[in-house]
């Protein structure tokens, strides 16, 4: 990089200037080096460090706790480099002042050192969570040997510990740990394991791996405090009341740049001790680097920005002009066996574009972030071999736009020339070679499949089984049908993909999440080879509902996949307010409830209040930050929430049937309100309307419902189907039966079938047209066992889903949704 | 709460806002503000209005580094307020910074719409 300078700076007779270097660790003594390395003569140099030892490589703590290293090993600068090159340190004796105008240091033991030029190198100190307890004995940071001594001091005897931050230190002490013996939990307060190196999917992969090395990793976990007995740590306490034994707590939550020196001396500190790209401090004869520092904004905790500073600080304090412009980072996790890569930017951003390969069977997961044919970020998990060849295009800005194509498999990919074109690849491939390895199908059944007449990837997947269980092999298959076709192929897929973020349609999904029982979004994302790091909004709320419906009472439902209406339990009107819904059982109401109503409506200003057209009131105009309250008022007059809002069952409307109208046949009206009572607070692909209706001129209009009963003189009617929406749909007849218990288990068993067949955000009415009325009458009416395990299904889902949401809020669950950050009120205006 | 200095107001821990969600401000006489954190712990903060319809962007559901508005699901990037895709529009973004697991935001942007011109 920087030719060595000593020939433009031959040693000179005159006095030594003297080099006051503040910090043993590897900045400082980096600096020195570089610095000699320019011009060994010009500086008289002292190196003042708080440790009471030689410098050593502090990245390396992490090998020597697991016992892969000893401190030996990891000693950068022995006595001896120090002596011979004429260098005077003060180790164990921290500075302790900086005297500007006199230009001296002062040390802790009262020594007074002079200088003509001060490098500051004072590192960072550990972040420690303000919390209680931590004071107590036991409570350990991880940045020194000292650290390190005291962990394996506690591991010897076995035991529990506990980490807090789930970051690179945190996850490297726990390893250690791990290996030495202790019982390890992993405190973290992001739901992402180091999500700053790593994003949603690959933390996720991280934290199973972990798990399955035997560590606990509680993530979006807030430390509440740390209890101790007889003044040693005993147990973590978190915010819901969870409490971890803990021997030892290892807080490794993250650092801060040490500038309480530079500060108290006058220099311009914001989070780091502000330098300019020569390393100068706002004092000229003061310079600083390394963790301390802050240029051009940045802070840096890794150790590779640190040389490049130390380049640019060695150049100015021997003359020569260089800079130093920022460092584009690169992180690898140091835990044996298991591979975690990350560089650069892969936050997303303006023109960014994913490259994603996923291959679930290997546990591999590979993203690039493109931005103007540059690779700007990669992250790389299970599979790290292209990491520095990725990191060496990021950083030399290289245009991979004739290399694309294949870039995310690799440099041997994209440098093996034929292999660039995939089809190309494809076609290479010889007759026995396996495409799909799910189902052991090779290249040559494939071909001979699609010759004898599978023109489609489904008819293929029906056909040979190629591509019908992971999906992986799809591309490949794909370029086969094309290939073999030629021209005849029209290259579309007639199964409609469920959103850009994948090829598979919403059949596949469902299928796949049962047969390969996925139980969280991020593992849905994985084993489908998802092409995006965190989905996007029409497929999270799609696998919310998916899981949710897949595996009731074990999937826990996730908010942040979920359509306002539904996280806020109230509908989102054009203003940003909300209308309320209390549930009115068969449309039937009384004088408390109605009471209840119209003092919300007067207690909240409420603008509107107005009959729906599912027999119910509807209050409009509440603010977000007022619904826990109405919610409270409603429930106190016994009422729940009407799932106005929701992919859900909506409401069941009735007439007022046998019991008062000389038409009605059956007890429409109570036949309804049972209805309600079993199907209420259940989830579905879209909104659900039930109907009952006392008699053939059908007042409930139960022929345009989801669901709807008509009842007869000799029993009940049962339709399905209908749609009052944009296009009017009337109901097809299921079936007729004689008794209210038949109709409940038929209306249940209909509606499980919906739920476990239909697509995210798909009615009754385009379902039924879709299946055909033919096949959801074979599945129900076919074999005598189908409605009562239909319904029997839907009957235990529904034990977990009858549990009205408005009364939690109302209680305080999920503030954050509901109230403000704060407010800010303007009565300090500053003079611009 | 909140402490005063000339450019920047503090509005309170991070972790206040969990991860992949975002929370209001509103500011007196002036534009709600809304605040996102993404599942990768950045915060960002945008007049919480969308520039179609004026919708609530802090109750739309985020996705990596952008929102889709709840009304009619545009899509706005959480860094410029700029729409995505095919959509043209954009909505004002307020500075942050982030020291010590607290968030700030730049006064002077936050106030913009409520300066009654003292």
């Amino acid at each position: 990089m920087n030719a060595q300078t000593s020939i433009e700076h031959p040693p000179t007779t005159r006095k030594r200037e003297r080099l006051v270097v503040i910090g043993n660790g590897m900045a400082g003594c980096r600096a020195v080096e570089e610095v000699l390395e320019r011009d060994a003569e010009r500086y008289a140099i002292t190196i003042i460090g708080a440790e009471p030892r030689v410098n050593y490589d502090r990245i390396m703590l992490s090998p020597v706790l697991a016992g892969d290293k000893t401190f030996d090993e990891i000693v950068i600068n022995s006595a001896e480099w120090y002596a011979d090159n004429g260098i005077e340190l003060l180790s164990g004796d921290p500075v302790q002042q900086i005297d500007r105008d006199a230009k001296t240091v002062t040390s802790q033991s009262g020594k007074v050192v002079a200088y003509d030029k001060l490098l500051i190198a004072t590192g960072s100190d550990p972040f420690i969570i303000p919390v209680p307890g931590k004071d107590l004995n036991g409570v350990i940071t991880f940045r020194d040997l000292d650290d390190v001594e005291k962990m394996l001091a506690a591991a010897a005897g076995g035991g529990e510990a506990v980490v807090i931050g789930g970051g690179l230190l945190g996850l490297e002490a726990a390893h250690g740990l791990t290996l030495r013996g202790m019982k390890v939990t992993v405190i973290h307060l992001m739901p992402t394991l180091m999500e700053r190196q790593l994003d949603e999917a690959a933390g996720y992969l991280l934290k199973q791996e972990l798990e399955r090395r035997g560590q606990t990793i509680l993530t979006g976990a807030n430390t509440k405090q740390i209890l101790g007995a007889d003044g040693h740590v005993a147990a973590v306490e978190l915010e819901d009341g969870m409490r971890i034994k803990a021997d030892i707590v290892v807080m490794a939550v993250g650092i801060r740049p040490a500038t309480s020196l530079a500060n108290t001396a006058g220099l311009e500190c914001e989070r780091g001790i502000v330098v300019n790209d020569q390393m100068v401090t706002s004092d000229p004869d003061v310079l600083a680097v390394g963790e301390c520092v802050q240029h051009r904004g940045q802070c840096y905790g890794l150790v590779a920005p640190l040389w490049e500073m130390c380049r640019a600080l060695a150049d100015q304090l021997t003359d020569t002009d260089s800079a130093y412009e920022g460092s584009v980072t690169s992180t690898k996790l140091k835990v044996s066996g298991i591979d975690v890569f990350s560089a650069g930017d892969f936050s997303g951003g303006e023109g960014c574009e994913d490259i994603v390969m996923r291959d679930a069977a290997r546990g591999v997961y590979k993203r690039l972030v493109i931005k103007d044919d540059k690779i700007i970020g990669a992250v790389l998990y299970g599979d790290t071999a292209d990491g520095s060849w990725y990191f060496d295009q990021l950083r030399k800005e290289a245009d991979i736009s004739d290399i694309r194509e294949g870039l995310i498999f690799g440099q041997a990919f994209t440098t093996g020339g034929a292999l660039a074109d995939p089809s190309e690849a494809v076609a290479a491939l010889s007759d026995d070679a396996e495409i799909c390895g799910c189902n052991g199908v090779s290249k040559g059944r494939i071909v001979q499949t699609i010759a004898a007449g599978a023109h489609t990837i489904d008819a293929l997947r029906a056909s040979c089984k190629a591509s019908a269980s992971c999906g992986s092999c799809t591309d490949t298959c794909e370029a086969l049908l094309s290939l073999t076709l030629g021209d005849q192929y029209g290259g579309e897929r007639t199964v409609k993909t469920m959103c850009k973020c994948t090829s598979f349609g919403h059949d596949d999904v469902r299928r796949l999440i049962f047969e390969k029982e996925l139980k969280a979004i991020p593992e849905v994302m994985q084993e489908l080879h998802w092409t995006t790091p965190e989905g996007c909004s029409s497929c999270r709320p799609a696998f919310n509902y998916y899981l949710l419906c897949a595996w009731p009472g074990e999937y826990e439902d996730d908010q942040k996949s979920r359509f306002v209406n539904e996280r806020l339990h109230a509908n989102i009107q054009k203003d940003g307010t909300y209308s309320v819904v209390p549930r009115m059982w068969g449309g039937v109401t009384n004088p408390t409830e109605l009471r209840a109503i119209a003092d919300v409506v007067e207690k909240y200003n409420a603008p509107l209040v107005k009959v729906t057209g599912g027999q119910r009131l509807d209050i409009f105009g509440i603010k977000k930050e007022d619904l826990p309250a109405v919610w409270a008022d409603l429930n106190a007059a016994g009422m729940v929430s009407g799932h106005a809002y929701g992919k859900s069952l909506r409401t069941v409307k009735t007439c007022v049937g046998s019991e008062w109208c000389r038409f009605g046949t059956q007890d429409s009206t109570g036949l309804g309100i049972k209805i309600e009572r079993m199907t209420w607070g259940s989830w579905m692909p879209h909104k659900f309307k039930i109907a009952v209706s006392g008699c053939p001129r059908n007042c409930a209009e139960a022929t345009i419902k989801d669901f709807g009963v008509v009842c007869v003189e000799s029993g009940y009617e049962l339709h399905i189907g209908g749609n009052g929406g944009i296009k009017v749909r009337a109901t097809d007849l299921l079936c007729k039966v004689e008794t209210e218990e038949e109709a409940l288990d038929y209306c249940a068993a209909l509606i499980q079938l919906y739920r476990e067949d239909a697509h995210y955000l798909e009615r009754t009415a385009p379902w039924l047209e879709r299946k055909g009325l033919d096949w959801i009458k074979a599945e129900l009416l076919d074999d005598p066992q189908s409605v009562p395990v239909l319904a029997a299904r839907f009957r235990y889902s529904q034990q977990f889903m009858q549990d009205d949401p408005w009364e939690r809020r109302a209680k305080g669950e999920r503030r954050d949704l509901h109230a403000h950050l704060g407010e800010i009120r303007p009565f300090n205006l500053e003079i611009a | 709460m909140m402490t005063q200095d000339a450019r920047w107001i503090d509005i309170g821990l991070a972790s206040h806002i969990e991860p992949g969600t975002a929370r209001t401000l509103p500011v007196q006489g002036g534009e709600e503000i809304a605040v996102f954190r993404t599942m990768r712990g950045e915060v960002y903060a945008l007049v919480n209005k969308c520039p179609h319809k004026h919708g609530p962007l802090s109750q739309g559901i985020i996705h990596g580094d952008s929102v889709s508005c709840p009304l009619h699901n545009w899509r706005i990037s959480l860094r410029s307020g700029e729409a995505l895709g095919e959509d043209k529009g954009c909505t004002p973004t307020i500075p942050i910074k982030l020291d010590g697991g607290r968030i700030y935001i730049s006064r002077k942007e936050a106030l913009a719409g409520s300066r009654a011109e003292a």
